[in-house]
């Protein structure tokens, strides 16, 4: 069978992102390249432990931190979480129509969460923490803005795959993609639970 | 098919979008060679301006530079890109495999490298090269004047991302690659260190990414996670540094440990004593890698306890790497020994790297580091593990797999001399610094007063150097002799024992017809002794599946290239940086959205073609 065929549910597979070498390959290369990721996290988590205290010419952590704000927008990026599951259960059961509906709920969800974020940046630079202001605020940017990268970068990821494959239904070529996307989702949430706890939590109460 | 659309397009065009991993292998050693020698010359500098005493020929700033460059050149543009080089060359065909798990990724992780070597050297014509040491230390690197600590944190950003590449992609490889009976436990020596190597670049390489990420925000951006008077931590710095940069020494000598071992098992006639041993011993220095970095620290006051804690576990390193010692010396014991040029580098390499090591177990002692640190001492030591471990080892294994990347021998009379002039010039130079150390000479300052008394064996250190000059040049004059009118060889020249003996030369680009069975360690040698003139296949012939070539990775990486520029300018240029940035990045992100968008399915190697290209080869 070429890869490029659309599968039907006589021929499907039971894991279409694993059914051919490239897919194994990948699927075992993103998880390794996830692995790299977290060393990427922890350093910054490390750094910004380090700092948390210095607040230098800007306010500290428990005066500007707005929890239910934040935890508005942990619960719309767990939720996410949760669509791409959905969507995951979708592609594996070759239900294409439920899949895409789930990505782009999912899609939708990360852009709020970013939405949220620049909005609760431009507040705390308004309150005078900066990325300036101090080693707190350069090692508070750096590491809620890595993942704020993290999650756009996945938004824009999810769109280009959603549009190419519009019309188009799953095959062994990118089944493995919509799969990986949803590796990647995962760990970005995965990381900002520790944020909320590490950045929000302890800075409100540490 | 295939081969006639390729001979269509030229032969530069084939080179800058190739996929194939032998290919790949020879960009990286040809690049990594050239920044081999622009390091080179850089040594040659520091050792003529330390000749003699208040010397003036190379002084203040400029020396700092050519200091800062040397090591980061050698270290991150020249080692690491010939140890890719033989992993690429090498890694595939020692498993059996047709090409890496991802050969796009592949190319890209080359042309980053490239494109990042390149930036970083280009300083040296834009106002100046990075002046902080290779460490680039805070604070001295964060108020570091000019551009040149930016060309040093974007070039290494780049060439990073590139290696970071390689590693994962070595990873899966190995992993899901192999031919079928290749176990874990069947894997040839080089193999299993590129393997745990890989692995090490996987957990390490990140955090030299925040490292510079940290570093740059600072210059650039105007953060303060290392300036003090804002509640900065400049010892931050120093951790992130060497948690990567512990595990990169290992990341540079196992390979080499790796050559040795396949150079010895083949040139003594002998299976590798204790071959599970040195498996384990690999694992083993890989994992106890990421547990000693902060030896590098132990004058910054980090308090007793966690001195001891960090110096114990240094010398526990000693433990695995002598079992390696041993078990090299004991598959030489009763072995038919052959001294070729690469079993000479191998058995040079041995007694050299284990004086480096006794080095390496003193400096471990905290309370007597004390008086080694920063000292000529520390720079004797690792050049003992460094060019006379990984060096030797990588012209061991030039000599030894030259046949297999380019079809010819190298000159063997030329060979050894390159050799024992080498080898020789290495020992007059660096052996001398354990005492210039001692002395109390310290690192990285220009000169040094008459009166000290350390000018005579500066003096001999120096003529030290010049040899190996002379040794270099040899091996440069036996690379041209060899291309000019060296004799082509057959696919086996050494009587190996591994896989990669096991096919053609030249090297057909789809390595095997037919996937080999593996029937055991040194599996080519188990099928001589079987008296099989060829591996067993492990499938009929048939069609061949192959990647296609992509000119995207060259793209992707100018983007980057054209990107980092910006970032270097963005402090003191202001807009035309920024439309540098925004270009350069706009370019790698379209490249990465058109490699998602094209759909690139490869492409088939019909069986009757190639049957047809297997006779012509053995014909």
């Amino acid at each position: 069978m070429d890869v490029g065929e659309r599968l039907t549910d006589q021929n499907f597979p039971e894991s279409p992102e694993k059914a051919t070498l490239e897919g194994k390959n990948k699927f075992l290369g993103f998880w390794l390249f996830l692995g790299g990721e977290t060393v990427l996290f922890a350093t910054l988590f490390g750094t910004y432990l380090g700092l948390r205290n210095s607040f230098g010419k800007g306010p500290e952590a428990s005066e500007i931190f707005q929890l239910p704000m934040v935890f508005a927008a942990t619960i719309i990026l767990l939720t996410s979480s949760l669509t791409s599951v959905y969507a995951v259960l979708a592609l594996k059961e070759n239900r294409v129509k439920q899949m895409r509906r789930w990505f782009f709920i999912t899609l939708l969800l990360g852009l709020s969460f970013l939405g949220l974020e620049i909005y609760e940046f431009v507040e705390y630079v308004h309150e005078g923490h900066t990325f300036t202001s101090g080693a707190f605020g350069s090692a508070f940017y750096t590491l809620v803005g890595f993942h704020g990268g993290h999650v756009l970068f996945g938004c824009l990821w999810i769109t280009a795959l959603l549009v190419r494959n519009s019309g188009r239904g799953l095959t062994l070529y990118n089944a493995p993609k919509y799969y990986l996307f949803a590796l990647y989702w995962h760990f970005v949430d995965v990381v900002w639970v520790f944020i909320f706890t590490v950045v929000y939590l302890m800075g409100k109460v540490g | 098919m295939s081969n006639a659309h390729a001979a269509n397009k030229s032969v530069l065009w084939d080179w800058l979008t190739t996929v194939d991993h032998k290919k790949i292998g020879i960009l990286y050693l040809v690049s990594g060679g050239f920044f081999f020698l622009v390091g080179g010359l850089e040594a040659v500098l520091i050792r003529i301006q330390l000749m003699n005493p208040e010397m003036t020929f190379l002084t203040g700033n400029l020396y700092n530079q050519v200091l800062t460059m040397h090591g980061t050149t050698m270290i991150f543009l020249a080692a690491m890109p010939i140890i890719f080089g033989f992993m690429n060359a090498v890694v595939p065909l020692q498993i059996g495999a047709r090409d890496v798990a991802f050969p796009f990724v592949n190319s890209l992780g080359f042309w980053l490298f490239f494109f990042g070597g390149i930036l970083l050297n280009l300083s040296w014509f834009l106002g100046g090269a990075p002046d902080a040491g290779w460490t680039a230390y805070a604070p001295l690197s964060t108020t570091s004047t000019g551009h040149g600590v930016d060309f040093y944190v974007l070039g290494l950003q780049i060439a990073g991302a590139g290696t970071l590449m390689g590693g994962i992609n070595f990873l899966v490889t190995i992993i899901n690659m192999r031919a079928p009976g290749m176990t874990f436990m069947r894997m040839p020596l080089f193999t299993w260190t590129a393997f745990v190597t890989s692995g090490l670049i996987l957990f390490a390489f990140p955090a030299l990414t925040i490292g510079l990420f940290l570093l740059m925000f600072e210059r650039v951006f105007e953060a303060n996670f290392f300036d003090a008077n804002m509640g900065g931590n400049a010892i931050i710095w120093e951790h992130i540094f060497w948690i990567f940069g512990h595990p990169e020494v290992y990341i540079l000598i196992l390979p080499a440990f790796g050559i040795i071992s396949e150079v010895v098992a083949t040139f003594s006639r002998k299976r590798l004593f204790g071959y599970s041993a040195m498996v384990f011993a690999t694992v083993l220095i890989g994992f106890l890698g990421f547990m000693v970095w902060a030896h590098h620290m132990f004058t910054v006051g980090l308090g007793p306890v966690a001195n001891s804690i960090f110096a114990v576990a240094t010398m526990a390193i000693a433990i695995p790497t002598g079992v390696k010692i041993f078990n090299w010396v004991f598959t030489m014991w009763g072995g038919k020994i052959r001294f070729t040029t690469a079993n000479l580098f191998s058995v040079g390499f041995i007694p050299t790297f284990v004086m480096g090591g006794v080095t390496g177990v003193m400096l471990a002692v905290a309370p007597a580091d004390y008086q080694y640190h920063d000292s000529y001492f520390v720079v004797a030591h690792f050049h003992y593990v460094i060019v006379g471990g990984l060096i030797l080892g990588l012209f061991s294994g030039l000599y030894y797999w030259y046949p297999r990347m380019f079809g010819l021998m190298l000159n063997e009379a030329l060979g050894k001399w390159n050799f024992w002039t080498f080898f020789i010039g290495f020992h007059l130079t660096f052996f001398p610094q354990h005492f210039l150390g001692l002395m109390g000479m310290p690192r990285r300052y220009f000169t040094y007063p008459e009166e000290f008394g350390l000018g005579s064996l500066n003096f001999i250190s120096t003529i030290g150097a010049v040899f190996m000059t002379v040794g270099t040049i040899i091996f440069i004059i036996n690379v041209v002799v060899t291309h000019a009118k060296g004799k082509k060889v057959s696919g086996d020249p050494w009587d190996g024992r591994t896989l990669e003996w096991a096919i053609p030369n030249p090297t057909p680009h789809y390595n095997f017809l037919q996937t080999p069975l593996v029937r055991g360690l040194d599996a080519l040698w188990i099928e001589k002794m079987a008296g099989n003139k060829k591996m067993t296949p492990a499938e009929p012939v048939g069609d061949i599946h192959m990647p296609n070539n992509s000119v995207l990775p060259l793209f992707m990486s100018i983007g980057f290239f054209i990107a980092g520029f910006g970032f270097i300018y963005y402090s003191s240029a202001g807009a035309p940086a920024l439309i540098a940035i925004i270009v350069g990045l706009g370019i790698g992100l379209a490249c990465m959205f058109l490699r998602s968008w094209i759909d690139d399915h490869g492409h088939h190697l019909h069986k009757e073609d190639l049957l047809k290209e297997d006779k012509g080869v053995d014909a």
